[in-house]
This record gives structure tokens, sequence and C-alpha cells, in this order.
């Protein structure tokens, strides 16, 4: 119980945050919008529901991203992860609360996203929902933990997008396609594979 | 308490320091000194487990029982102090810490600002509170870094009660003369 409750402690930490400072967020809706209507007006007429698919996916990807790179921004600025790290909390506990604050506003971008998007295309089917929220999943756990990696590193604007991208190339696959058997497979692994990991990732940040 | 052999850290080509013994008895107090850049804030941290030394053996304490003080305060700026404090009494699984906050920082002087924004402290108060803090688990092993930066003479009489508590401590400063009477060893980086 220790454990998930040090998780509702930092998740409740990363949300109060957000909730004064106003910086991810707003940059996320604003990102996420501005792209879908720049796609709008750049899709030809006529075009497919798939090529309009793929536009959504694009936009949720960098979108996400964008995210991502606020998600660490209190720890690095202000040195927290010293005194994150020095507690005796398992810092997989650090992980999945950051994790689960970056699920929460990928969540509140795509509840305006999602409409938006039926709205500039066509309508949003049950399978591409569920798409997102497997998709987001395995974003908030890979991306959280390529976040924390770039902390550490010197070029960490560069470094973030560069492990991120390739990562997110499956979950763009597997949401286009709507195969949603290939996300639970890739949250499955990643999200197991970014717990196990994240200890060694702080260990010298 | 601390028993180190030959740390040695370097940063790429950069060596920060070479061969650094230090073998610290509980309830010792060792003094670092050295100009900028000399290796005192690298070895803070090799010894809190913050960072790898390059070369070397180090046994050291467990991290509940340490107390580290970096260059920052390490609090979240966009929390209170109650907020801060709490966050970190949960994670250190301190049982009532409620009271043990409240007795921090009243002992502070914070307790007036308890419900205001770290952000719109000054840095002495965020210092303060970090030293709250670092205090917080009631740790056995001080690990300071310039502590007495940007404390008024108030916060740096406090500070001077804190070390002179019953602990082991390792100072980093460039106020030696602040200290000097109670260091039992020495370290002087060149």
């Amino acid at each position: 119980m220790s454990y998930f409750g040090d998780v509702v402690a930092l998740t409740r930490k990363d949300l109060l945050l957000e909730l004064r400072a106003k910086e991810t967020l707003p940059s996320m809706l604003l990102f996420v919008l501005a792209a879908l209507t720049i796609f709008h007006f750049a899709l030809p007429r006529g075009a497919g529901h798939t090529a309009a698919l793929g536009l959504l996916w694009s936009a949720l990807i960098f979108t996400a991203l964008l995210g991502l790179t606020r998600a660490f921004v209190a720890e690095r600025e202000q040195g927290m992860f010293d005194a994150l790290v020095l507690a005796p909390c398992d810092r997989s506990a650090i992980w999945l609360a950051k994790s689960l604050a970056v699920l929460a506003f990928l969540a509140a971008a795509e509840v305006v996203a999602l409409p938006a998007f039926a709205a500039f295309f066509s309508g949003i089917g049950g399978r591409t929902i569920a798409a997102v929220a497997l998709a987001d999943l395995g974003i908030a756990a890979v991306g959280t933990l390529f976040g924390a990696m770039a902390v550490a590193g010197r070029a960490r604007e560069l470094l973030l997008p560069l492990l991120f991208l390739p990562m997110a190339i499956p979950i763009v696959v597997g949401g286009v396609g709507g195969y949603l058997w290939f996300l639970v497979l890739y949250d499955a692994i990643f999200v197991v594979l970014a717990w196990a990991t994240f200890e060694y990732v702080v260990a010298e940040v | 308490m601390i028993e180190a052999r030959a740390l040695s850290m370097r940063y790429g080509d950069r060596r920060v320091f070479r061969d650094v013994d230090v073998e610290l008895a509980d309830g010792a107090f060792l003094l670092v000194t050295g100009p900028n850049g000399s290796g005192k804030t690298t070895l803070l941290r090799v010894l809190a487990g913050l960072t790898a030394p390059t070369s070397g053996e180090l046994r050291r304490p467990e991290r509940h029982t340490i107390g580290y003080l970096g260059h920052d305060p390490l609090v979240y700026r966009e929390l209170t102090p109650l907020e801060n404090l709490a966050l970190f009494g949960r994670l250190y699984r301190l049982p009532e810490r409620g009271e043990r906050i409240g007795m921090l920082l009243e002992r502070f002087g914070l307790w007036g600002v308890r419900h205001e924004r770290v952000s719109t402290f000054s840095r002495g108060m965020q210092q303060r509170l970090g030293l709250c803090r670092v205090l917080l688990h009631d740790p056995q092993l001080l690990l300071l870094d310039e502590p007495y930066n940007a404390l008024d003479a108030q916060g740096a009489a406090l500070l001077d009660d804190l070390l002179g508590e019953d602990r082991t401590h390792v100072v980093a400063t460039h106020e030696p003369q602040r200290v000097e009477a109670r260091a039992t060893q020495r370290l002087a980086f060149a």
C-alpha cells in the first residue's frame, strides 16, 4: 500500500504543479487544435478517411511530444531529481506517477482534439477512440522514461524527440491501422520495460 | 558512518579530484574547502550517492539516513512549504509528520507563510525551507553544500544551532570561519 500511496502523492504533486503553472496543458491544446486546423486546409478535398486518420495520429504524437518535453521541467530546473532519488521510496513510483500525470494531460488534450477532428474531417469510430486510449498508455510509459533520460543529457531538447519519435512509429502503425491487439502488445511490453528500467535511468541523474 | 578509499572523479578529460580518502565516525564534522570548480560539490554528490565515482571504494549509510542540501534548496517552487514537506514526509514514511513539519516550520520562521507558494519567497526563505526538508526525517548524516548561501543573520544563526546538534556533518563552504571551530576533520581541495 505504501507504494501506491507514494504514487498517489507524486501524481497529485504533478497535477498540482500543472494546475498552478498552467504551462503544459494549454500549450498542448493550442498545438493540437492548430495542427488539426492546418491539416484540415492542407488535405485535398476527397482525400480518404485513412489519410485523415494519419494526420490525426501525427497531431497526437507531436502533441504528446510537446507535453513530454515539459514533464520533467520542475525536476530539471529545480534539481528535484536529487531530492526524489534520495527518498527511500521505490524509484519506479516516480516513473509511474509521472506517467499517470502525462496520461491525464494526453487524455485532456484528446477530449478536445477528437471532437475537433470529427468536426474538421470525418466522424470518429469506437475503434479509433479505443486505439487512442491504448496508444496513450504506451506514449506515457515510453515517453516518461525517455523524458527522464533526456534530463540527464546535455542536448536534452534534441535527445527526447530522437529517442521518442522512432519508438512512436509502431503506435502510429497500430493506430492508423486500427490494430488494437498490436497496441495492447506494445503497451504490455513497454510498460513493464519502462517500469523495470527507470531505477537505472535515475541512478545517475 | 562513511568510509571512502581512493575516490576519483573525471568528467571526460577533466579530472575533478583524485584519490580522496574520507573516514568519518559517528558525530564527526568534516569541513570541505576549496575554490570554485575544485570538486567540493561533486564530492558531496558522490557521498550522497547521487553520482557514481569514476573509481574508488565507498561505504556509506542507507539513503533514508542522509540529509542532502545542494546548491538549490530542492523544493518545488509552485507548491507551498506545507505541501513540499508533506510530500517528502510521505516519501520518507514519517509517522505523525504533521507535528514534525509544524515544528520545523516554526523553528525556521516559516510557519506564517506555510500556505504561500515557494516561488514568492526570497532566496533566503527558500534556503530555510530547504533546511526544513533536509531535517524532516531526522537524518544521522548531513551533507550540506554552501548551506549559508543567501541566509540572513537570523537564518545563519539558526543554521549554526543546527550544525551544533549531535549528527555527522559534511559541510562544503566558502565561509569556513563560520564552522571552523566545529570541524573535527578538514579536506582542502586545491
